[in-house]
């Protein structure tokens, strides 16, 4: 017999969608129901019926919502070894594109955005590319384009800028302030912030570089089928796409429109 | 100390959790050396680790351990005779198959991945079938973990604190779960080799 919680959370989940077109029915339920558990505490709710009635009749409870449940913490540069393999593996094919379109789907606050005008500025690509970097979080999509990030995070940021194969130093594309540091507004020209789900949206462009690190994590199977297939149909013949350290085809039913391309950096080509 | 059978009515688990911290590597790598090659539950541990020497686990038990021993990549499911590390720099979580799943959700207890973390979702989706045991570590993750295992059915073991290099967590998890067993390090493996034996009916109907 499963419990209260257990019955409460497919009926949140689909007012939610009902209502204000989010679809979360088909994320992965263990760190869905400890973020759902969280914005209980948060927002002093006894059960998830509470939260249901206040999420359907207060709009900034939804957007409070939101960002419980799409809250991601990345890091500039996060995993070195994947930079430095686009780097030294998939740049080469990039270059032969006279311009180049590249996905971050579930951008989130943009560290990977970043990560990725970086590199393309460095090898010379970023001024004939364009980036999409999109995620169904409106806040999370402002932080990203404001690319302020704190000063307490950029030691990491910069050691790993190092050893991802960084050519100068990661100082060059911020000022620091009191207790931020500020990106170069030139490497987000490049870069279009918007608005798109991965549960419920198609493609919009056809890009060389898909790069989706640590988002289908968050999924179920069949949402990360779906969101597969839209990076399949997205990509161009032969173009690349970056998974996190942990994430793999492997389960995936679009495992076989994809060959291995470095295999251990969970870089993708499609076939 | 006598060896502790399990109760009359225990439900082989279908996953072993080991967490620990400060002090941990030295009992996990007892208690893996510990387990013969057809040793069937799957176990999952869990150790803290220092940021950046991610290969220090693997490293310290790959070579003594006769299972096989990996960390689980998204969706996994979980396999019999397999001994699973938990990556660092992410929580690992299990969903319901079971399978693993992992998230790059914020620390839990200043630690990602979180020993809390995994076992209140293995408790959530085990539920009696699964085992918990918490080891030696200098911080109080794990105890609530350990709990929500108790509370779903499933049975805890904790390190004497006495015993462990770290007392701090092992006692932690004492205080919420005054009924767990506690073992020695050597009661730790003998408790968890003879948990394979309650595997299949017709062994347990041979018994």
């Amino acid at each position: 017999m499963p419990g209260e919680f257990d019955i409460e959370l497919p009926l949140l989940l689909e007012a939610i969608h009902l209502k204000y077109s989010y679809d979360f029915r088909r994320y992965a339920t263990s760190s869905l129901k400890r973020r759902l558990e969280q914005a209980l505490q948060n927002f002093d709710c006894r059960s998830l019926s509470a939260l249901q009635e206040r999420v359907l009749r207060e709009p900034e409870v939804m957007r409070g919502l939101l960002a419980h449940l799409t809250v991601q913490v990345s890091e500039m540069f996060r995993d070195p070894s994947f930079y430095r393999a686009l780097r030294d593996r998939v740049v080469p094919y990039l270059r032969t594109y006279p311009s180049l379109k590249v996905w971050i789907p579930g951008c989130a606050t943009g560290e990977e955005v970043y990560s990725l005008a970086i590199l393309l500025r460095e090898e010379g690509l970023l001024e004939r590319t364009l980036i999409y970097a999109t995620d169904i979080n409106p806040e999370a999509l402002r932080k990203a384009e404001a690319g302020i990030y704190d000063l307490d995070r950029i030691a990491d940021f910069s050691k790993a800028y190092c050893q991802a194969g960084g050519r100068a130093s990661l100082s060059d594309y911020y000022t620091a302030g009191y207790d931020a540091a500020v990106f170069d507004k030139t490497l987000r020209e490049s870069v279009l912030f918007s608005d798109h789900s991965l549960a419920t949206d198609s493609v919009f462009a056809e890009v060389q570089l898909v790069s989706c690190r640590n988002v289908l994590i968050y999924f179920d199977r069949s949402l990360q089928d779906r969101a597969v297939a839209l990076f399949r149909d997205a990509l161009c013949r032969k173009g690349f796409l970056g998974l996190g350290a942990k994430e793999t085809l492997t389960f995936s039913n679009q495992a076989a429109e994809f060959a291995e391309f470095v295999r251990e950096e969970r870089i993708y080509q499609k076939r | 100390m006598g060896t502790v059978m399990p109760p009359v009515q225990w439900q082989a688990p279908e996953a072993i959790l080991v967490g620990g911290s400060a002090g941990a590597i030295e009992v996990v790598s007892l208690l893996l050396e510990a387990l013969p090659a057809d040793f069937a539950p799957p176990v999952v541990v869990l150790i803290h680790l220092p940021r950046h020497r991610p290969s220090a686990l693997d490293g310290a038990l790959r070579g003594k351990c006769r299972l096989a021993l990996r960390e689980p990549v998204d969706k996994e499911p979980l396999a019999r005779s397999t001994v699973y590390l938990a990556p660092p720099g992410y929580h690992l979580l299990m969903d319901p198959g079971p399978s693993f799943a992992l998230s790059v959700d914020e620390p839990v207890n200043f630690s990602r991945p979180s020993i809390d973390v995994l076992f209140e979702s293995a408790a959530d989706v085990l539920g009696p079938r699964c085992a918990g045991v918490l080891v030696s570590g200098a911080n109080p993750d794990g105890a609530h973990g350990l709990h929500a295992i108790q509370e779903a059915g499933g049975a805890v073991v904790i390190q004497d604190p006495e015993e462990a290099a770290q007392g701090a967590m092992p006692a932690a998890a004492l205080a919420l779960c005054p009924n767990a067993l506690v073992l020695s390090a050597k009661g730790i493996c003998r408790w968890v080799q003879q948990l394979s034996a309650w595997q299949t009916p017709n062994r347990r109907s041979a018994t």
